[in-house]
């Protein structure tokens, strides 16, 4: 292809880019003057190029959008929708007219009449007749034609000196400007007979204000193509592997007297890099800059009106990133636009602005981009997901009803899946959210979405700023070395047979006690199928802290190496099918090594989307199913009976053995040594036997510095149950019976064994409780895990039905989410708003004025509880006095009952 | 009568007619058997490697390794065409190959020589071939003494034909 008619066509299609965004802010601001006549300047310099290159069709489309234009800059049009409709049409052709161009070196056949006369017709003013209409056309096209038209032949323009070209262009946009501004002239007679003048005059002096623009910018900046910035980078890449390998020889030798020139080389290979990738960052914005275009035919089209918020489009990625993500982020845009927000009336019946958002916003984040995309519609509609997952056979109508919103909201990244009603020329084709997800998680990215009903629509996207060359964690399992990309790593922990991070099994399943959160554990060496039986124990594994989207898992390897700088090779096709792998890469010592995909270790570990969402919902604050519908992880056991018994896996610290000789008496009480302290022993009750020989599996319950060991015949599973107690046996030490796994289950109460192991644990020895209400709504607000879970089933079996909160924020989101209590228990000191905060907030709302809220604390200072009554506390209870918290809410009960 | 023609060919007799119908192969040893692949396609013969064994791949694959800075693909042959392990005494060899823009190493006993065969010591595969040889044999030369096993790459490298055949 012709240079000149290359470097047309990159600078034209850029500029049409460019016209349809600042079209759309133009008709959000019809009066910026600025915008007009920068939009003009465009579209009269591709009418210029258009003419010089002689192409007739393309100029005289681009023209009468021109002439269009001329009259609202000088205020005889406004620009409504109509006008901008208009013009974005002719800019449509152009861009369609291109694009044959590009294919075929020439304009294609036809014409186009009908648009130019319309666009004629336009600026003629609104009042010009059909007969008018043609008139002004013929002239037109005529004398449009005469100055493109001396040499038909295409090489006609070839021969042009360049350093002519730009007077030549000058010349000859005066020359189109002047004669084709009068036919419009006769048409509306004497209204129009003034723009003659200034149009001929100016066109002039704008093409040299363009021309000068150009230049100061052509001084700093020239166009590459991109298949020299890409073969650019490779050659890098190929020179960081050399320079990794000569380091890592040098690191083996020394005294060298290569190393000085192989630091500088080193330095400089760095630095080039970093240089290269810098040719390679284009800022987002280039991504959206076809978004307020979309958004506003989407908006016609749908009737909705639509805003379109855009931040940190300066961030900066790689361009082949920015190219993957395109297409992604156009669907999640028209997504949004289209089932997630509401039309007008349904807004306004909802209490919201008539005028929806749709929000893009971009940041770094660590090494990530982090793209949002927002909006503030209707939410994801939960019961159409769940329905439609049934049709598709994806669930059962069971396992639909049970579960969480946040994890059904996952299906719609299901292939097929398709929840609009009727299919749109928008959306609702089946195609898209997961070929979304495909694409990001391609480029080692992820998707999140999180929704509120009636709020709205959040997809949250990370991806790596750059592919080619990443920083991985070098790992070894039975032998192997792998990598794994530094951007799915959250921490690395060293597993001890003796201390806190201890890996403990449950039925095989490894898991690792994690700051007070059970880590799901993969060993590396049985998802990679490494040999028969792993030579490494569990005790001396390095756990490398894992995060795919919201799921946090640990994977166990061998060894920990150092971290390196990677260049990621895509895995030859015949390995394609392992999931497992995102690519290959050869390390400084010049062997190959096998780059980890989390994602597939993930799914191949046997987390599946639901489970991993399932982690999700229990992370995901938004959501008020908590009460009824939380899944609970309870570990069943046997002791004193054959009657299974269960606890909350959260309350337990850890599962011991020990042998039975090892049990002490100190005062008549069973202890056992544990880490280097006496550990008080208690049994399930008080007739239990204890062994004095064979193994004994003890549950140990921890809080602060304190242990107590609770025996136990034999650990039978640990299962994931709804936990609804649904008998109050007055028995000590049970809060009731519950069925779990099919059979009646005695859940026991932590409390009970906790005080008696340390009398003062509690405050006082266990009581029966108070006599059970009718369920009354509480809410429980405490962040200690421990906390929630001990009181939750206490309260309970109290006659509460209780919600749990973790934060006050969160707290605040389900009392205005319109979730009714009728007594509130908060915790004091929490991280971010404190209770007095909490309470203060909440006594301020209408709604929560009289509602009971009880202070829990274990500060009990005069002026604590001074300062909690002065913020709208109803009473202020030490925090372990469970009996006392019982009877103020019985309390409470009585007097709301009297009234 | 009928390797006449061969022989000529190899010693380079300029007879236009025969020279077009002759090909030219990279000659290789596979437990004993003589295999043969078009020399075009062959990129680098290799004397043993170390190879990174790739976990969960297909049991073909022996792993890859790393060829003046390209990941090559490993191709364990024997394991291909349902032959017992090469005893440990054997280094091997590695036949690496271009298929689509990957390169692949097959790794064979032993290679030898570059033969020019002609056209007309070619046969099409015979019916008695062991299905799991017919599917990755483009065709049998017949030489002085021993026949040669054309290989025909994309067939060896499509794993997913053989476990087909293995199925049925």
């Amino acid at each position: 292809m012709d240079d000149l008619l290359r470097d047309f066509l990159t600078e034209t299609s850029e500029s049409l880019g460019m016209l349809d965004t600042e079209l759309v802010k133009l008709e959000q601001n019809p009066n910026d003057p600025g915008l007009v006549s920068s939009i003009f300047r465009m579209m009269h310099t591709i009418k210029g190029t258009c003419g010089f290159l002689g192409l007739p069709r393309l100029e005289k489309v681009a023209h009468a959008g021109e002439n269009l234009l001329d009259k609202i800059r000088d205020k005889e049009l406004v620009a409504d929708t109509t006008t901008v409709s208009l013009i974005l049409e002719s800019i449509d052709r152009i861009k369609s007219l291109l694009s044959v161009l590009e294919q075929t070196e020439a304009e294609p056949e036809g014409e186009d009449s009908d648009l130019i006369q319309r666009l004629n017709d336009f600026a003629a003013g609104k009042g010009a007749g059909a007969p008018a209409a043609p008139a002004a056309a013929v002239p037109l096209q005529a004398l449009a034609a005469t100055p493109a038209e001396p040499e038909p032949d295409e090489h006609g323009f070839v021969p042009v000196p360049a350093h002519k070209t730009a007077a030549v262009a000058d010349a000859i946009a005066s020359q189109n400007a002047a004669p084709p501004a009068p036919p419009p002239a006769p048409v509306p007679a004497p209204a129009a007979a003034k723009p003659p003048a200034p149009a001929a005059a100016k066109p002039p002096a704008v093409k040299a204000e363009a021309a000068a623009g150009e230049s100061a910018v052509a001084a700093s900046s020239i166009r590459v193509n991109v298949d020299v910035l890409e073969n650019l980078m490779t050659m890098v890449s190929e020179l960081v592997l050399t320079r990794n390998q000569l380091l890592q020889i040098l690191r083996s030798q020394k005294d060298s007297e290569f190393a000085a020139p192989l630091q500088r080389l080193n330095h400089v290979t760095s630095e080039l890099q970093e240089g290269v990738m810098k040719t390679r960052m284009q800022p987002i914005g280039n991504a959206w800059s076809k978004l307020p275009r979309l958004i506003r035919d989407l908006s016609h089209e749908l009737g909705k009106k639509i805003d379109l918020l855009m931040h940190g489009q300066e961030t900066e990625l790689d361009r082949q990133v920015l190219e993957l993500i395109k297409d992604p982020l156009t669907h999640l845009v028209r997504n949004c636009a289209d089932h997630g927000l509401e039309p007008p009336d349904e807004r306004r019946a909802a209490g919201k602005p008539e005028t929806g958002k749709v929000i893009l916003n971009a940041f770094h984040e660590g090494g990530h981009i982090i793209i949002e995309i927002k909006d503030d519609g209707r939410g994801l509609n939960i019961d159409r997901i769940k329905q439609k997952a049934v049709q598709n056979g994806v669930a059962t109508e069971a396992e639909v009803a049970a579960m969480p919103d946040q994890q059904a909201a996952q299906f719609i990244f299901a292939a097929g899946f398709s929840t609009a009603a009727q299919v749109t020329s928008v959306s609702g084709r089946g195609v898209g959210m997961d070929v979304v997800r495909t694409n990001i998680e391609k480029i080692g990215g992820t998707v999140e979405l999180k929704f509120q009903r009636g709020k709205g629509t959040a997809f949250v996207i990370k991806i790596p700023l750059t592919l080619a060359i990443v920083s991985a964690l070098i790992v070894e399992c039975s032998g192997e070395r792998f990598a794994i990309p530094q951007i799915s790593v959250l921490e690395l922990v060293r597993a001890h047979g003796n201390s806190e991070t201890t890996v403990e099994r449950v039925n095989e399943a490894p898991f690792l006690r994690l700051r007070n959160r059970l880590l799901p554990l993969v060993s590396l060496h049985d998802t990679l199928r490494l040999g028969e039986t792993r030579g490494m124990e569990d005790d001396k594994s390095f756990i490398v802290v894992t995060q795919v989207g919201n799921y946090t898992f640990g994977i166990m390897v061998d060894r920990v190496f150092d971290t390196e700088e990677i260049v990621v090779k895509p895995v030859a096709p015949i390995l394609r099918d392992v999931p497992m792998f995102s690519g290959n890469t050869i390390l400084g010592d010049g062997s190959v090594i096998m780059i980890l995909d989390p994602n597939g270790i993930a799914a191949g570990s046997g987390a599946s989307a639901a489970t991993m969402s399932e982690t999700q919902t229990a992370q995901t604050a938004s959501e008020a199913a908590r009460s009824e519908g939380e899944r609970v992880a309870l570990l069943v056991f046997r002791a004193g009976g054959q009657a299974p018994k269960a606890v909350p896996l959260s309350l337990i610290a850890r599962l011991e053995e020990t042998d039975a000789a090892q049990i002490e008496y100190s005062d008549g009480k069973p202890v056992l040594q544990y880490r280097g302290k006496l550990m008080p022993l208690v049994t399930i009750d008080p007739s239990y036997g204890i062994r004095s020989e064979g193994r004994q599996p003890i549950l140990v319950f921890a809080d602060r510095n304190r242990n107590m060991g609770l025996l136990v015949d034999e650990i039978v599973d640990i299962v994931e149950e709804r936990l609804s107690i649904e008998m109050n046996n007055a028995r000590p030490g049970m809060v009731g019976s519950a069925i779990i796994s099919g059979k009646a289950t005695d859940v026991i109460d932590t409390a009970h064994y906790l005080a008696q192991a340390f009398g003062d644990w509690f405050g006082k020895a266990d009581q029966p409780f108070g006599g059970a209400d009718t369920a009354r709504r509480l809410l429980l607000v405490d962040d200690s895990p421990f906390f929630r879970n001990l009181l939750q089933p206490i309260l309970q079996v109290a006659g509460y039905d209780v919600t749990t909160a973790d934060t006050a924020a969160q707290a605040l989101t389900l009392c205005e989410s319109g979730r009714e209590f009728d007594v509130i228990v908060s915790d004091i000191e929490m991280p971010g708003m404190s209770g007095f905060d909490f309470a203060e907030t909440l006594r301020r709302s209408e709604k929560f004025r009289e509602t009971p809220i009880l202070a829990l604390s274990s500060h009990t200072h005069p002026a604590d509880i001074d300062r909690a009554r002065r913020v709208g506390f109803t009473d202020f209870i030490p925090k372990l006095d469970r009996e006392g918290l019982l009877a103020s809410l019985s309390e409470l009960g009585g007097r709301s009952a009297a009234e | 009568m009928s390797n006449l023609p061969a022989v000529a060919n190899k010693q380079g007799v300029a007879d236009p007619a025969v020279a077009a119908a002759a090909s030219d192969f990279v000659t290789m040893t596979v437990a004993d058997q003589l295999f043969g692949i078009p020399v075009l396609t062959v990129q680098d013969v290799l004397g043993p490697q170390r190879i990174t064994r790739v976990p969960l791949a297909p049991p073909e694959v022996a792993g890859a390794l790393n060829l003046r800075g390209r990941i090559v693909t490993a191709i364990d042959v024997r394991r291909r065409l349902g032959l017992p392990k090469r005893d440990a005494n054997t280094p091997g060899m590695n036949v690496v190959v271009d298929f689509k823009g990957e390169l692949y190493a097959l790794m064979v006993d032993n290679v030898g020589e570059v033969l020019s065969l002609a056209a007309d010591s070619y046969e099409r595969n015979p019916a008695t071939l062991d299905p799991r040889w017919r599917d990755v044999s483009a065709g049998i030369y017949r030489l002085k003494g021993k026949l040669l096993v054309v290989l025909e790459v994309a067939r060896l490298l499509d794993l997913k034909v053989k476990r087909g055949a293995e199925a049925a």
